[in-house]
């Protein structure tokens, strides 16, 4: 099997005197979805923010494509290619789609926005993406659904050239044509060869777009699985602890 | 992604003739995207009111110009405001700043013996510091602004009494700062003038299609510039060739577009260009949308904050030079009552409040409203209270709009 984009070993994370990271492994690959799955409180977000260098672990590896790395601030974690779509999906709704996509890293020409660069490199990261839901790229982020704004996002590490998306609940609040366009666009996201890790509390989503699936319990990875050989039943009988997988732990 | 992309679905807004623009323009109009468009309207609704109510007046040559003259202070002092409101945040110590400023630049005269350019330098450097400190306690320290300015609103009105003594007034006797609001320019350029600002907009404007064709984009069509500048020459011809007309009572002419009117057109498209053409403009609207996105853009949204009430005492200086050119001294009471209506001005004009929406010319055709209610009730004799009566309700309604208009645009009310 190729080096993964990112692998984590023993990731030990505190808040004062309480443990909510025990020891954790991850593994996500290029091209591949995986999912990270657990009940609430499990760790997840933690995990995350690890990695997002929002939060740094206490102990811990972390290696990007083999290399050892240490990730303390969001700006490092993107310049290794690493994006986090978070939740609240962090846009200005006062802004356009593609003012939102390069917020922070504008192209600039003889000292102005370079607008007409900027709104081409959207459209193409858009249409790469098979993005058929959005009228204009020069919409209010005001303007848009929630699959939109979850459009947007995705798209913007797309733009990034990350290595490594990270989508914490991108379906949790939408609809279900709108949950299926998103998933179709994670799926995409894979294909064009980029590592992805998806946060799902339906496990029916998981199914339908992850290749693996890593279930966090406690603080601890007690399962790491394909989802092509294991079954429903099995995955929540790993979340809610009534399962142990052999070998792991 | 070598391969060829195919053809979209995805546009830009640019695209269709000149009436599917004016489609898609209603449409933002519907979703509250009004702008300037109700105060626009209160302008035209002022006019004719005043004008009926006092012809030989108020749209006369002497009170026309004059219009412009008042409003040249309020129009950069709400223009100031403009940066920081962006930002959903206030300076209510804009108009003191100025008077301190104001006050710095005449004792440097009086009693340093200054050279009035260097001391004019001088005031302008203490107001960007005061906007520094103003803006790193807010942004670094975490203080409301509207507390923090506040402080130095109350503060600073001691500080102009410190500098110029109790009941200190000095006359102001630089010749080029008071010809600012009380001379007018010779016939031509004021002509000049009208052709530099088409040229100008045609330029850019062409400039931005050049960009776009250069990156195989589609423009909006070029009927829709030439619109836009037949409209300046036709509005600005007229009033161009008003101001052009001898407005003198007596014996010696007086004619032509006051000094002040060039002056405030160039600060302000020297503002709009770096709101809306640099990285720190675009900054400065993520922040006023949503401050946290911002910072996790990689914005660094304290120095952005700190910059923009930076900026705003700086062009609240401007506004002071304009006051004291006007009135032809400076005193210990200058600034103390403007803010507000400078605050009034913007939000009249359709700059939100919430921050993130909002253009530096909303802040100056609100300043022309506010302008010519205080003119107009003036002309007719109306005692004080009237005017502030009609310019808080005013005030009032713009803000009832803008919530309104937030609303119907979809952003919640109860998050801010
Ligand atoms: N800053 C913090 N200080 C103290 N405890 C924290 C902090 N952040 C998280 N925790 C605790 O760590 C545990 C794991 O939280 P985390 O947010 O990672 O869970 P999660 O798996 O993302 O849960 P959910 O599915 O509800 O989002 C929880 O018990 C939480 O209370
Ligand atoms: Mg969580």
């Amino acid at each position: 099997m190729d080096t993964p984009v990112i692998e984590l070993s023993g990731v030990i994370k505190s808040f004062g005197p309480v443990d909510v990271l025990k020891g954790v492994e991850l593994k996500a690959f290029a091209g591949k979805v995986t999912a990270l799955v657990g009940d609430n409180g499990a760790g997840k977000s933690t995990l995350i923010k690890g990695l997002s260098g929002v939060q740094p672990y206490d102990e811990g590896v972390v290696k990007f494509a083999g290399q050892e790395v240490t990730i303390h601030d969001p700006r490092q974690a993107s310049a290794l290619g690493i994006e986090v779509v978070y939740q609240d999906l962090a846009l200005c709704e006062n802004l356009d789609i593609v003012q939102n996509m390069f917020l922070g890293r504008e192209e600039i020409l003889t000292g102005t926005l370079n607008e007409a660069d900027m709104e081409l490199q959207a459209t193409k990261a858009l249409q790469s993406l098979s993005v058929r839901t959005v009228k204009s790229v020069r919409q209010k982020v005001s303007s848009l659904s929630g699959g939109q704004r979850q459009t947007v996002a995705i798209a913007r590490s797309v733009l990034r050239e990350a290595k490594l998306v990270i989508l914490d609940e991108p379906t949790a609040a939408l609809g279900v044509a709108q949950t299926e366009q998103v998933l179709n666009l994670v799926r995409r996201l894979a294909d064009a060869g980029i590592a992805v890790i998806i946060i799902s509390h339906n496990l029916s989503d998981v199914f339908k777009v992850c290749d693996d699936i890593a279930v966090l319990y406690l603080g601890r990875m007690v399962a790491h699985l394909k989802t092509a050989e294991t079954t429903y039943s099995d995955v929540v009988g790993y979340i809610t602890g009534t399962k142990t997988q052999e070998g792991s732990n | 992604m070598s391969a060829p992309l195919p053809p979209t679905a995805i546009g830009s807004g640019n695209e269709g003739t000149l009436k599917d623009q004016f489609d898609s323009y209603l449409s933002r109009l519907k979703n509250g995207e009004m702008g300037s468009l109700p105060a626009i309207a209160a302008i035209l609704v002022l006019a004719g009111v005043f004008y009926a109510l006092s012809p030989q007046f108020f749209l006369g040559p002497i009170n026309f110009a004059n219009m412009f003259v008042q409003a040249a202070e309020l129009t950069m002092l709400s223009a100031a405001l403009v940066f920081v409101i962006l930002l959903a945040e206030i300076d209510l110590s804009a108009g003191v700043t100025a008077g301190v400023s104001m006050a710095v630049f005449i004792v440097l005269i009086k009693y340093q013996n200054w050279n009035w350019g260097l001391a004019l330098v001088a005031a302008f450097i203490a107001g960007l510091a005061i906007g520094w400190v103003i803006g790193f306690i807010v942004a670094k320290i975490g203080v409301p602004s509207f507390v923090v300015t506040l402080a130095f609103f109350l503060g600073f009105q001691g500080m102009q009494l410190v500098l110029l003594g109790e009941g200190g007034v000095y006359r102001v006797e630089v010749p080029a700062i008071i010809s600012i609001m009380n001379d007018n320019m010779p016939v031509w350029a004021g002509w000049a003038m009208l052709v530099v600002m088409a040229l100008v907009m045609a330029g850019l404007s062409l400039w931005d299609r050049s960009r776009r064709s250069r990156f195989g984009l589609v423009s909006k069509p070029i009927s829709l510039l030439l619109i836009k500048i037949v409209a300046l020459l036709g509005i600005g011809g007229v009033a161009v060739n008003y101001m052009n007309q001898n407005r003198s009572q007596g014996p010696i002419p007086i004619l032509g577009v006051p000094i002040v009117v060039p002056i405030t057109i160039g600060v302000l498209f020297v503002g709009s260009f770096v709101l809306d053409r640099t990285k720190f403009g675009r900054h400065l609207y993520a922040v006023g949308g949503n401050p946290e996105a911002a910072r996790r853009a990689g914005i660094k949204v304290g120095r952005i904050r700190i910059y923009a009430f930076m900026i705003c005492a700086f062009m609240a200086v401007i506004s002071g030079v304009f006051h004291s050119s006007r009135i032809g001294n400076v005193d210990g009471s200058a600034g103390h009552t403007i803010v507000l209506s400078g605050v009034a001005a913007a939000v009249v004009g359709g700059v939100s409040l919430f921050g993130g929406r909002g253009k530096l010319i909303h802040a100056a055709i609100g300043a022309l409203v506010i302008t010519m209610i205080d003119n107009g009730l003036g002309l007719l004799q109306m005692p004080a209270g009237i005017n502030f009566l009609v310019e808080g309700g005013v005030l009032l309604l713009a803000a009832t709009i803008d919530a309104l208009a937030r609303k119907r645009s979809g952003g919640s009310i109860a998050r801010s």
